[in-house]
């Protein structure tokens, strides 16, 4: 992504919040939403609206499973581990390629490619729809 | 005048009587005797297809024209419950029962049914021990045993309408409780319904609204729990996402006892559907006045925002949700002070799960003593379920508090697949514990389950059979909760990782009996350090294995064995040469490139090289590859 097109876009996510330290996560989710991550330069951003120190703000970064502080792929692929998942091969499925739950056990196993859902999925199923995102 | 959506959307109701009188309105403009089609639109029948279903069934009925008898348009629900079967098709007003439709099966639909009136036999459900075919929801064991009091309106209304919440009595209990009720006397009514918190822990809410009414003016805050980070469990998710209107009048009536002007939702980010017909609820409620400044001219003012979780299951506990509302790290603070006295912005608070207030909604309405009459002595009212696992009926049920384990499991449930039993029954999430088959008569309410070494939690009820290890499952849960600790307490932050190291070592045949004791000296001490009920409970999955499935751990220990054939050391897979016809799928499919053997004959797996994945089973479509 362009540099100059984060600073654009960055402002407009800015000014969505009120600058008070309360909307720190709120800031932070759609920071991640827009970007795949959180940047270092979107994180000072952040604090300077707010008022939160930067220490605070790293600590609330790293803590929630849902921020990355680095770049993530182009292609995001859920696999659910919850129990009922767990017990239908999940976590094998999981291991092969790599969520908490996504509470769709009646579906168990369920994987979510890029926000569609997965219902029964297996492994060679899985596999095959990598190798074509990796094709695409 | 008959009223419209269009009517509604510029009303702004500024009493009881005016909403009594829309509702009047909106009830006689649909005859519930019209024939309807509905489509469930919840979550699991959404990633099954279920979209499509609509789309076709409305190209049929345009196609078949203006001579059938059917209400205009299809309505789309939130879960029905029966998720294993979706998607489901329901025609009012018989109540008949399609499941697993495909697009396919519309035009049939319209032309059979709708039309002529008869079945489409082949998407009828089928009893499984009988072989009979069951035409109507009423009649089916999955839908016959259950008391459907939360989940009532869910799968009847389209949750993104109002007017439907309004038509199926949405707003009579906040309504009643703000004209004609004295605070006092609304949190008397939730004390004398015996209520008792559904997220987990079983507090009388009723009690814990006091605690925070006693507090004189100022500002005060209520909050709603729909974190639901339990694995295996569904069940706020489908309220939130079918009937969000209950949990909001919920809100206002708790606001409105103890004196709160705002209230919180709290929802996971995992649920965006839920978020989405959340979000279309307040601003519905708020443009008819139900919602906001002067409710219903009582006076009483309430907003609700809603916050979205951002991955961390310890949110789910109350005070660490109310450091995140706060945008702070989810860490759980000492207690006392309670959240009563000291919640959320350090102000007088009242945090309640998403079923406790829809139940709310409903006591308000119907009554106190109506509901103090479900349910048992010390568990009053319904519970949600949400069945999983390896039970012919997946899905969410609702039953009176006291029912057996076993009707729930093997009548709603319809039995486990294979078996004329339950190995376990895992009920309260990774705080809780398992129950065996020998606890099959068991009435399930908060405090049976916990004599029972569980707890009622927020509803997750998992089924395993024989092919499911208790120390696997064990291994699982702490897994789970390592991964999901806080850090601040070191009871729970060393104490669990080490509770898991060990059943690690038993998975891999490795151990010693001194370490099972080792495990009850650590369960005691985490048990009694923790900070919050993370940890707290955090030895529960382990010490109800032990006391039920000890033979088990044994075994793994002793023989280095593991009887359902799950812990990946102590496992092998091979092919039995009777059953492969030498296809070479799972050669295929081998990451490991383990297996080998020529065209057409029989293929065998190299011990050497194989990691029990597990995808050379999955590939075989003969049966062809076992685990010992």
């Amino acid at each position: 992504m362009a540099q100059t097109a984060i600073d654009i876009d960055i402002d407009e996510i800015i000014e969505r919040y009120p600058g008070k330290p309360e909307y720190l996560i709120f800031l932070l989710q759609d920071i991640q939403a827009a970007f795949n991550y959180i940047s270092s330069e979107a994180l000072t951003l952040v604090c300077d609206h707010t008022g939160v120190p930067e220490s605070q703000a790293y600590a609330v970064a790293t803590f929630y499973n849902s921020f990355s502080l680095e770049p993530k792929g182009e292609n995001l692929i859920h696999v659910c581990l919850g129990t009922a998942c767990h017990l239908k091969g999940s976590g094998l499925i999981a291991e092969n390629l790599m969520v908490n739950c996504l509470g769709a056990c009646a579906l168990a196993p369920v994987a979510v490619v890029n926000g569609e859902y997965q219902p029964k999925v297996t492994s060679p199923k899985l596999m095959k729809t990598v190798q074509k995102l990796g094709d695409e | 005048m008959q009223a419209t959506a269009k009517d509604t959307a510029e009303l702004r109701l500024g009493s009881l009587e005016e909403l009594e009188k829309l509702r009047g309105e909106l009830r006689a403009a649909e005859d519930p005797n019209q024939t309807r089609i509905i489509v469930c639109h919840g979550t699991g029948c959404i990633a099954n297809g279920s979209a499509g279903v609509t789309e076709a069934l409305k190209a049929a009925l345009a196609a078949a024209g203006e001579d059938i008898e059917v209400m205009p348009g299809i309505k789309t629900t939130g879960c029905h419950g029966f998720c294993s079967r979706g998607p489901l098709v329901i025609i009012k007003p018989k109540n008949i029962f399609y499941q697993q439709v495909k697009p396919g099966d519309a035009e049939e639909i319209v032309q059979k049914t709708i039309k002529a009136g008869e079945m489409v036999e082949r998407l009828l459900y089928e009893h499984p021990q009988t072989g009979e075919k069951i035409e109507t929801t009423e009649d089916i064991p999955f839908y016959a045993g259950q008391e459907r009091v939360v989940l009532a309106n869910i799968g009847q209304i389209d949750p993104t309408k109002i007017e439907d919440a309004l038509r199926a009595g949405a707003y009579a209990g906040a309504a009643k409780a703000l004209t004609n009720m004295e605070p006092k006397e609304v949190i008397e009514a939730v004390i004398n319904s015996g209520l008792r918190g559904r997220g987990g822990a079983g507090f009388p809410t009723g009690i814990k609204w006091n605690l925070a009414a006693k507090h004189e003016g100022g500002q005060k805050y209520v909050l709603c729990n729909a974190d639901e980070g339990d694995p295996g469990a569904f069940m706020d998710r489908s309220v939130m996402e079918g009937d969000p209107h209950a949990v909001v009048e919920g809100m206002i009536i708790g606001g409105y006892a103890i004196g709160a002007d705002t209230g919180y939702v709290y929802v996971r980010a995992e649920y965006p559907l839920a978020i989405k017909h959340l979000e279309k609820a307040l601003e519905d409620a708020k443009a008819l006045g139900l919602l906001g400044e002067n409710i219903l001219g009582s006076g009483f003012n309430f907003d609700i925002r809603i916050n979205r979780g951002a991955g961390a299951f310890v949110c789910g506990e109350e005070t660490a949700l109310m450091r995140s509302v706060e945008g702070k790290v989810g860490e759980p603070v000492p207690r006392p002070p309670y959240p009563s006295d000291k919640g959320l912005f350090g102000k007088p608070s009242v945090l309640n799960n998403v079923e406790t207030w829809a139940n709310v909604s409903r006591i308000l309405d119907k009554g106190a003593d109506w509901f103090a009459g479900l349910g048992t002595e010390k568990s009053k009212g319904t519970k949600v379920f949400a069945l999983v696992g390896k039970v012919n009926n997946v899905g969410l049920v609702e039953v009176p508090m006291g029912i057996k384990l076993r009707d729930i499991v093997m009548e709603i449930g319809g039995g486990v697949p294979g078996s004329d039993h339950f190995k376990a029954v895992q009920t309260g999430g990774p705080s809780g514990g398992c129950l065996p088959w020998e606890d099959a008569e068991l009435p399930v309410d908060f405090d049976s389950l916990i004599a029972a070494g569980s707890m009622m939690g927020s509803g997750g009820m998992i089924v395993m059979d024989e092919r499911d290890c208790m120390v696997d499952v064990a291994k699982y849960f702490l897994g789970f909760l390592e991964e999901e600790s806080c850090g601040k307490c070191f009871p729970c932050r060393l104490g669990v990782p080490r509770l898991r190291e060990t059943l690690k070592r038993f998975s891999k045949g490795e151990g010693t009996v001194q370490d099972i004791d080792d495990l009850y000296s650590m369960a005691e001490a985490i048990k009694a350090g923790s900070l919050c009920a993370l940890g707290g409970t955090a030895p529960n999955a382990v010490l109800s294995t032990l006391r039920y499935f000890r033979d088990e751990y044994e075994a793994h220990i002793l023989e280095h064995r593991c009887p359902a054939g799950v812990c990946k050391d102590l496992i092998t897979y091979s092919i039995d040469p009777e059953a492969c016809t030498g296809c070479r799928a799972c050669a295929r499919a081998c990451p490991q490139d383990a297996i080998t053997g020529e065209k057409k004959k029989p293929h065998s797996i190299d011990e050497s090289l194989c990691i029990r994945c597990g995808m050379c089973m999955e590939s075989c479509k003969f049966g062809a590859v076992q685990v010992q």
